[in-house]
């Protein structure tokens, strides 16, 4: 019974993940917290295993949440489920590429659906920060927002990002990195 | 040369061997895509591949799952599409249950928890760069802009559902298009 719930949340998802595999992150955050599977420093940890592992990162993090709820075949239905519509789509387009992109109406409403999805990433990724940044134990009052604040982590996370931006290397490369630092230094 | 039939097993195995080969999601499949089936095997032309991965990028669905189907459908109809696609999921679940299965027996190590702790800084920076090109493709305007910061405050403080924001936000688009006299 569980692995069909999970294959149906999971076809949900695989229909209206628009835009690649980083637009299933805010629908597993959403699965996570209403159905209580998963909190969201677990949905990092996924995110990044899905990353750092070969494969397309919206299979991988079905895969993954679907192991965490029920096992390997959980990991099965849950990528059962996600390719299930896309498959349907293109089975169904497959005739007519050429007017399919010419569609107007198809592209109008994909322009506002894109939006959308801009807006649920980073939605998920401000939640994400949240966690990484902030010392969740001490979180909880106002007063403690200061002492919160983990400087050793903010400025790790600036000089992530900055060197992300400017050597464009592979992501694996950054992910090897920050294990690497995670060994010598406690965030 | 394309209309060599292709066997389904082919099919599976040479997806499933590009699935491995790609790190890092859809975008990184393309060249590979372009080595193994246009310049290797001659499944597709170059102009097959465009057209193929303009299609995977506004349909629903990951985008390599998208171009797999694609490729597979050109070659063998609705079973080489199921063949392909599958080809493609399959390394994803077995390598992902493995490592997550071995995850779960080291997570309670202090070392671990700190590594994780660390790798989570590091996505959300990726993330955030990765979030740059579909940005710049999602927010066009003014009304994309207010879409997004709608969306935003409906789903991170409201918990709206976000399949239903997504089709509010689709429905928006359609709406005011229609209104200014854009769409016909």
């Amino acid at each position: 019974m569980i692995l069909l719930a999970l294959y149906l949340d999971f076809f949900k998802i695989g229909l209206f993940a628009l835009g690649g595999g980083l637009a299933t992150i805010p629908f597993i955050y959403e699965l996570g917290y209403s159905a209580g599977f998963f909190n969201a420093s677990e949905i990092a940890n996924m995110i990044a295993v899905a990353q750092s592992m070969p494969g397309p990162i919206g299979i991988n993090m079905a895969s993954y949440a679907g192991f965490k709820v029920a096992g390997f075949w959980g990991a099965v239905s849950a990528a059962l489920g996600v390719i299930t519509a896309p498959m349907i789509t293109i089975a169904i387009i497959a005739k007519a590429l050429q007017k399919f992109i010419h569609n107007k109406y198809a592209a109008v409403a994909f322009g506002g659906a894109i939006a959308c999805v801009c807006a649920l990433i980073s939605a998920a990724v401000f939640d994400m920060l949240k966690t990484a940044l902030l010392r969740p134990e001490i979180t909880q009052t106002l007063e403690g927002l200061v002492d919160a604040i983990a400087m050793k982590n903010i400025i790790f996370f600036i000089v992530i990002f900055f060197a992300i931006r400017k050597f464009k290397w592979h992501p694996f490369i950054y992910i090897c990195l920050a294990a690497c630092g995670g060994c010598f230094v406690k965030f | 040369m394309l209309k060599q039939k292709t066997s389904l097993f082919e099919l599976f195995i040479t997806f499933a061997k590009i699935s491995v080969m790609t790190f890092g999601g859809g975008y990184a499949m393309l060249p590979l895509i372009e080595r193994e089936l246009v310049a290797k095997k001659h499944w597709i032309d170059q102009k097959d591949l465009l057209e193929f991965f303009a299609v995977s990028q506004i349909t629903p669905g990951v985008i390599a799952v998208n171009a797999a189907s694609l490729i597979g459908q050109r070659r063998r109809g609705i079973i080489g599409l199921v063949a392909a696609t599958l080809g493609v999921a399959a390394p994803s679940v077995i390598i992902i249950t493995i490592v997550a299965a071995f995850l779960s027996n080291i997570m309670q190590f202090e070392i671990v928890g700190n590594i994780f702790a660390a790798l989570r800084i590091a996505v959300a920076a990726l993330i955030i760069n990765a979030l740059f090109p579909l940005f710049k493709k999602g927010i066009t305007g003014i009304f994309t802009g207010l879409l997004f910061l709608i969306t935003f405050i409906a789903f991170y403080f409201f918990k709206i559902s976000p399949i239903l924001l997504v089709i509010l936000c689709a429905a928006a688009t359609l709406i005011v298009a229609k209104a200014k006299g854009a769409l016909k």
